[in-house]
């Protein structure tokens, strides 16, 4: 069975959020990127559903510049055989989700994994468009995943409850926790991950549909207003009377 | 041209997070000097539709197939571009949760729209161009964007939205049938499992949310975070180091990897305040952190503080709830 797994290349979760002069993009300088955390589940079942299943493939597709490739690197050394990376900078999620369905056809992949979003954007939007464009069933957010065949069972969360879905293949998940552990680069891992194939393509499209035009910092929180512990309930007071919140 | 609004019911009520969703949408049909309609899915009843008016819709479609009760991907996704093409909606509004997503996310490629999720404000419209205000970088910032072409898809992020109530006004309810069939719903669920609530508060939907981490120090103490819930009508959660312990179900973690939540009030007990969980409560209006140790960094995002033994404090503000009456 191939799988394709899409990473994201994004900043790691303590980083301090600043922006170029203009506002338009976010400044990079000095930050360290990371494989977005949601799409670490994604990776590490794709590789857990290979080995149950010995054999098959697991290829990471990044949608980014040369800078990405370390993590990339990363990916490989948890376990994917082999890597694409489609050399330009993700625009928008309609411009990412082009380049994934168009890989993926090429390519014939039987599962689609991704994390439920990434933890720059927050968009929860490109599983659908690859799913659509592709005309296959997505299944988001998935938590948890499990293969027979060419039929897989998925719980999808729904608010207040999960729904069990069965899709055969090809299809799209969107991942999440519970569905796995996971997992980090073992000295074996790392040491192989240098000469395993990573392919880079041009993109197929250039076509966007969103453009930012100005990010900002949300407004300052005025500071904490500490109530001793010992007149509690005074807390509730302000609650009602200052904040207005019950 | 019209405004096309997705509404979500469920036990034959409209939920909160649409009522907001209508609201959004029928403000921006008086923004382009349209109408507002509503498409329903999930379990309704005619009455919660014709009270849709509230939130000024004027017409709301609804298909009572039953196999539309439970979230069909491709069945919900095909009802709402049929709506779309029937009401010629420029404009699709619909809520940033699981089933807004998920459909939302289709149809920006099935209708060639333009899609922004997780949006705070109604848009700035100059003619055509729509701009929007959305969260992103997990509520660390907020951008500013332009949707481009003749279609757009607005996600609405919950409780960002003030949801309007103007009573009396009903909007008028008609059937509608996208003419389903069966491999529409291929990828229907074989079970749908609901969370035992209890006639307790869902956390997706919630508006007040109580909170609890490592500092509970077990499973066995989480009445004193259930109790202060139910004295306010709030929800129940953690954060992920009780989840992954067991000791909460993970649909209550909030955080990086689990649930965003943005209620007006969130009471974090026993949370240090890691990045991670911030970056699923950073958005809520009002926040209260109850830690016994003041160098928590959870005190530095928090609006209230009680520096002191969750053991001790809970039992008095939940006491002190109910002495309010």
């Amino acid at each position: 069975m191939k799988f394709l797994v899409c990473i994201s290349n994004v900043p790691d979760t303590t980083t301090k959020i600043t922006f170029t002069p203009d506002n338009k993009e976010f400044n990079k300088a000095g930050v360290q990127f990371v494989i977005n955390p949601w799409d670490e589940y994604a990776l590490t079942r794709a590789i857990e559903l290979k080995e149950a299943q010995g054999g098959g493939t697991v290829t990471v597709l990044n949608v980014g510049e040369a800078d990405t490739e370390p993590n990339i690197r990363k990916a490989l050394a948890i376990g994917a055989d082999d890597a694409i990376r489609v050399n330009a900078a993700p625009t928008d999620a309609f411009f990412v989700a082009q380049q994934i369905a168009s890989v993926a056809k090429e390519g014939g992949y039987d599962v689609i994994l991704m994390g439920k979003e990434s933890i720059d954007y927050n968009g929860f939007q490109v599983h659908g468009m690859v799913g659509e464009m592709l005309g296959i069933p997505t299944v988001a957010p998935a938590m948890k995943l499990d293969m027979s065949g060419t039929t897989a069972t998925l719980e999808r969360e729904i608010e207040g409850g999960k729904e069990i879905v069965e899709v055969n293949t090809p299809f799209v998940a969107s991942c999440q926790q519970p569905m796995c552990e996971p997992r980090i680069p073992n000295m074996r891992g790392i040491m192989t991950a240098r000469t395993k194939p990573l392919k880079v393509v041009q993109p197929t499209s250039d076509a966007a549909r969103t453009e930012v035009a100005e990010y900002a910092l949300p407004p300052k929180k005025q500071g904490v207003k500490l109530i001793p512990a010992e007149s509690a309930g005074e807390l509730i007071k302000l609650l009602r009377n200052e904040a207005k919140v019950i | 041209m019209s405004v096309l609004v997705v509404v979500e019911c469920d036990g034959g009520e409209v939920k909160k997070s649409s009522l907001e969703v209508a609201s959004y949408g029928s403000q921006v049909a008086q923004l382009l000097g349209t109408t507002a309609t509503a498409v329903a899915v999930g379990e309704a009843t005619e009455a919660s539709l014709a009270a849709l008016g509230e939130q000024g819709i004027t017409k709301v479609l609804y298909d009572a197939e039953p196999r539309l009760k439970d979230f069909v991907n491709g069945a919900y996704t095909k009802l709402i571009a049929a709506a779309a093409q029937q009401e010629d909606a420029k404009v699709l509004v619909l809520a940033n949760s699981n089933i807004g997503a998920a459909v939302g996310s289709r149809l920006s490629v099935r209708l060639q729209a333009s899609l922004a999720t997780n949006v705070v404000e109604l848009p700035k419209v100059d003619g055509g161009a729509f701009t929007v205000k959305r969260g992103a970088f997990s509520g660390k910032a907020l951008a500013d964007v332009k949707l481009s072409g003749d279609r757009k898809i607005i996600a609405v992020k919950k409780n960002s939205i003030e949801a309007l109530h103007e009573a009396g006004k009903t909007a008028q309810v008609e059937s509608f049938s996208a003419q389903l069939t069966d491999a529409d719903f291929a990828d229907a669920p074989k079970q749908v499992v609901m969370q035992d609530q209890a006639g307790g508060v869902l956390l997706p939907e919630a508006d007040k949310v109580v909170s609890g981490g490592r500092g509970m120090k077990g499973p066995e103490n989480w009445n004193l975070i259930e109790d202060l819930a139910k004295a306010l009508g709030a929800a129940t959660a953690c954060s992920k180091p009780v989840s992954d312990v067991d000791w909460r179900p993970h649909h209550e973690h909030v955080g990086q990897t689990g649930i965003t939540v943005s209620p007006n009030l969130y009471i974090a007990c026993g949370i240090s305040g890691a990045i991670q969980h911030l970056a699923g409560v950073n958005s809520s209006k009002v926040i209260v952190v109850i830690n016994k140790d003041p160098e928590a960094p959870f005190f530095k995002a928090a609006d209230y503080g009680i520096v002191g033994d969750v053991f001790d404090v809970l039992p008095k503000l939940t006491q002190a709830v109910k002495e309010l009456g």
